[in-house]
């Protein structure tokens, strides 16, 4: 379903007047209210009237996660205070967060990117959407709720936690469609299954799954347990928040809400824009957003761009699937390895759950990356060998596609941290040192 | 004649044996026979418990990984050449033995033989024509 018919399939020369007119009016209010960019664009010796084409935007600096903590909490802020009806803050991993407002228009936008997502996923008026995704300073739940109640469904404000309860509320209120993040999902089924409760018990039709990279073969798996379509939906607080993109039912990439966002594809260690299809770091300009407007902010995702109209109809354009981040790829022994990667390899293999932990260690001077999997009734036997046969096969496999060697050690179920919100893939041990 | 036994997936840590035991106990589970084969990462514990529905319930209810096999079952006269006698007769039949470990029943003041084979119902049918005693689940486990 197409929320917004006008916008979504609007031929592209129409949409990029409205690109062009929204780049301009943001670059001139940033360079009027934010310290920051004023100052950064006059080093380059660029300002308002620097745009005259929507190539122009190569010219401008980048802003990093790290100018947004600088500025913490209102620095970037481009409105004032009395303006600003809503704050959100990401969780900062290292040191402070990143603080971003919302005006009232802003949370109207917000909805609309939402409505487009939630439709896009099936969901209409007569829907009940069951928000899993965690309501606070986090903009996941808010997010979704607001989408949903623009669509004019039923919003079960259930976010995390209390899994088994969830699991209740699903069978007892009807619940239609499921937002969490992918893992989440997983756990949910395995939650359900230990309970008892079978996918004829439940009403859902489709889920979508966002903030955290999953692969295609995890959405197999949701799929096939939860009996349900399921959709990958993209964004950060730093742009808007769930919303920037959404796949359609075509499954063929997330489309951007291009009438808001511009966005750009750079290689991470030059900076130069890269041509569509090519894999690189994906980078966003808000264009109407009034109180936090950033642009050419570096998301550290890895995607590519497609401006290929869509079987669909719909003509904005599409990035793939984030196959991992920038800053939590692996160097190991030199090759960049992304636990997305070693996802997908556990995943083909059949009878693997998804439930593996990647330890990176260093004795003496060699890096040592151990792939803990964790054992099943499906795979599990009485006999030594098929067990070793098992661990060869995901060791081999590993190795082929990543081209270094690995150690695959099977361990006890439950024993990988399980997560009800992001799983922790990654111990990196060499820090410690 | 076919007994249960149960194989359980260890991890090679401290303590790991002895929480399958004591899990097994507090339930009121006697384990009649334990080995445990293992590499140098992971380790499988094969037992023959008297109630094995039970503990394969209980052993899933505290999260470890368990599964049920098929094996045979022999009691060993008490005198030499007993056991070679039974390999001889497998051997004859080409019937290959993947694993095999003994334990004193001191119920039945005896000692049993468990065997591991592939098709565990021609064994038996084997076995039995040769006249070797067979025990079957109702010796083994309580029913
Ligand atoms: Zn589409």
């Amino acid at each position: 379903m197409i929320w917004n018919k006008e916008i979504e399939t609007m031929p592209r020369e129409q949409l990029e007047v409205l690109q062009l007119e929204g780049l301009r009016s943001t670059v001139k209010r940033v360079y009027e209210n934010v310290p920051m960019y004023k100052k950064r664009f006059d080093e380059a010796g660029l300002g308002p009237d620097s745009i005259k084409t929507l190539d122009d935007l190569q010219k401008f600096p980048f802003t990093l996660k790290t100018d947004l903590r600088d500025n913490y909490p209102f620095g970037i802020f481009a409105v004032p205070m009395k303006d600003i009806v809503r704050l959100h803050a990401s969780s900062g991993t290292t040191g402070k967060s990143t603080v971003v407002g919302y005006t009232k228009n802003d949370i109207d936008i917000w909805a609309e990117l939402m409505a487009r997502t939630l439709s896009a996923a099936g969901a209409t008026s007569d829907d009940v959407v069951h928000n899993a995704y965690g309501y606070g300073l986090f903009t996941g739940g808010l997010g979704v709720h607001y989408g949903a109640e623009r669509v004019g469904a039923s919003v079960i404000p259930v976010s995390g936690g209390n899994t088994k309860r969830q699991i209740t509320i699903m069978q007892d209120f009807g619940s239609t469609i499921l937002a969490c993040t992918p893992s989440y999902a997983l756990y949910l089924a395995e939650v359900a299954k230990e309970m008892g409760v079978k996918n004829s018990e439940l009403k859902l039709k489709a889920g979508v799954f966002g903030a955290e990279p999953w692969s295609n073969s995890m959405r197999k798996d949701i799929e096939e347990r939860l009996g349900i379509l399921a959709i990958d939906i993209y964004g950060l607080s730093e742009i808007i928040g769930p919303g920037v993109a959404y796949e359609c039912p075509e499954k063929d990439g997330l489309h951007i809400g291009e009438d808001h966002f511009i966005v750009e594809v750079i290689d991470p260690d030059t900076g130069k824009r890269l041509p569509p299809g090519e894999k690189g770091e994906l980078v966003f300009t808000t264009i109407t957003k009034e109180a936090t407007p950033v642009i050419r902010y570096r998301t550290r995702d890895i995607s590519a761009i497609n401006f290929e109209r869509c079987a669909c109809g719909r003509t904005t354009a599409r990035m793939d699937r984030v196959t991992g981040r920038t800053d939590d790829m692996l160097i190991i022994r030199g090759v960049n390895v992304f636990p997305s990667q070693i996802e997908s390899v556990l995943m083909k293999i059949e009878g693997t759950e998804p439930h593996y932990q990647l330890i990176v260690d260093r004795t003496g001077k060699l890096d040592i990356l151990e792939v803990q999997v964790e054992v099943n009734e499906r795979f599990f036997s009485d006999r030594v060998r098929q067990l070793e046969d098992f661990e060869r096969k995901v060791k081999g496999e590993i190795e082929s596609v990543l081209n270094i060697s690995v150690d695959v050690k099977l361990v006890e179920p439950k024993t990988i941290q399980r997560s009800e919100g992001k799983a922790k893939r990654v111990i990196d041990r060499r820090n410690l040192n | 004649m076919k007994a249960t036994q149960l194989s359980v997936f260890l991890e090679n840590k401290q303590g790991r044996l002895a929480d399958v035991t004591r899990v097994l106990a507090e339930n009121d589970i006697n384990i009649r026979a334990l080995f445990i084969a293992d590499t140098s990462d992971f380790g499988i514990l094969r037992m023959i418990v008297d109630k094995p529905r039970k503990a394969i319930d209980i052993l899933k209810e505290n999260q470890f990984t368990v599964s049920e096999t098929d094996v045979v079952a022999v009691e060993l006269l008490d005198k030499p050449g007993s056991l070679a006698k039974i390999l001889s007769v497998l051997n004859d039949n080409s019937l290959n033995i993947e694993y095999l470990y003994c334990f004193l029943d001191t119920e039945r003041n005896a000692a049993v033989d468990i065997m591991r084979i592939e098709d565990a119902s021609r064994a038996i049918d084997i076995l039995q024509g040769a006249g070797v005693k067979l025990l079957g689940g109702d010796d083994l486990h309580e029913l």
